[in-house]
């Protein structure tokens, strides 16, 4: 199989673990999400069993990965080099947190949740393509 | 406490967490899904948008694949065995609170995801601040919607 193919299938094989991932844990259910933030309500743990289950996951994963010079199928690992914290990262996860909490949806329940498609979410997800596009044209504090 | 909704996020969390560790392995790249989507549609990025057009189709595929199998493997709330849960709210909410995730996760350079869970995988300060700091303004903010303006969400 050729190179270009294989990125294709490996792509394919990664969405497909999240997809899955995301609709048996329950997070492509805004309830759930919202149940967790909810945290003076019935509060619902799952969503720190969910985060708390893929990060120690992709953890000891990555720490396994980057024993290796470079990705199986060739090229560089692609990883952010800033350290710093400026206005951009602190105000727009300020902005995706307000989003996050009026709607229960983040951007990957949001799209994997096209199989049970209805008109609010598609609503969610034309404004926030709309809002990446917004996105790019405010431009960098410095 | 319900621990099988619990032990139903464990599992998918693991799953979510090999997902970001396979794309890592394969092809050197952050399971962000605020940027495999946003760049492609925004950047289009020429020669960089195979992998992604098909990790989107996978991750579509995910939730399909479980509503076919029909055995009960999703975990929405008050409805065990559904896989996709309802919206919390109508199209204006849902515009509103779109454009912010939107451009947030634009300016911010990440979500749940990106900074969530490969961001802390990697010990990242930057992503331990974007999400501590997303957190923090959505529980304030279904707190307003909840319990200040009450009858919301």
């Amino acid at each position: 199989m050729k190179t270009s193919t294989l990125k294709a299938v490996m792509g394919y094989v990664a969405g497909l673990l999240f997809g899955l991932g995301l609709g048996i844990s329950g997070m492509t259910d805004p309830a759930r999400v919202l149940g967790f933030l909810d945290i003076v309500g019935a509060w619902d743990p799952t969503l720190m069993f969910v985060l708390g289950g893929a990060v120690v996951t992709n953890f000891i994963g990555y720490r396994l990965v980057f024993k290796r010079p470079n990705p199986i199928l060739g090229g560089a690992f692609q990883l952010p080099t800033r350290q710093d914290l400026d206005g951009r990262l602190i105000g727009g996860a300020v902005l995706f947190g307000i989003g996050w909490g009026l709607s229960g949806y983040c951007p990957g329940p949001a799209f994997a949740s096209l199989g049970g498609l209805t008109v609010p979410l598609l609503a969610m997800l034309i404004a926030m393509v709309a809002g990446w596009f917004l996105a790019r044209a405010i431009p960098a504090s410095r | 406490m319900d621990w099988s909704s619990s032990l139903q996020g464990l599992a998918g969390g693991i799953l979510i967490g090999l997902s970001a560790t396979w794309l890592m392995a394969t092809l050197g790249r952050i399971a962000g899904i605020s940027g495999i989507l946003g760049n492609l549609i925004t950047v289009r990025p020429k020669g960089d948008s195979a992998w992604r057009v098909t990790f989107l189709l996978g991750l579509i595929s995910g939730p399909i694949v479980l509503m076919l199998l029909g055995g009960g493997l999703g975990n929405v709330a008050g409805a065990p065995g559904e896989v996709v849960g309802e919206p919390a709210g109508g199209v204006v909410l849902m515009l509103v609170a779109g454009l912010l995730v939107g451009v947030g996760t634009g300016i911010g350079s990440g979500c749940t995801s990106g900074h969530g869970v490969c961001g802390l995988s990697r010990l990242s300060p930057r992503s331990l601040m974007a999400t501590l700091t997303f957190l923090v303004a959505a529980i304030v903010t279904v707190y307003v919607v909840r319990h200040v303006i009450g009858g919301g969400a």
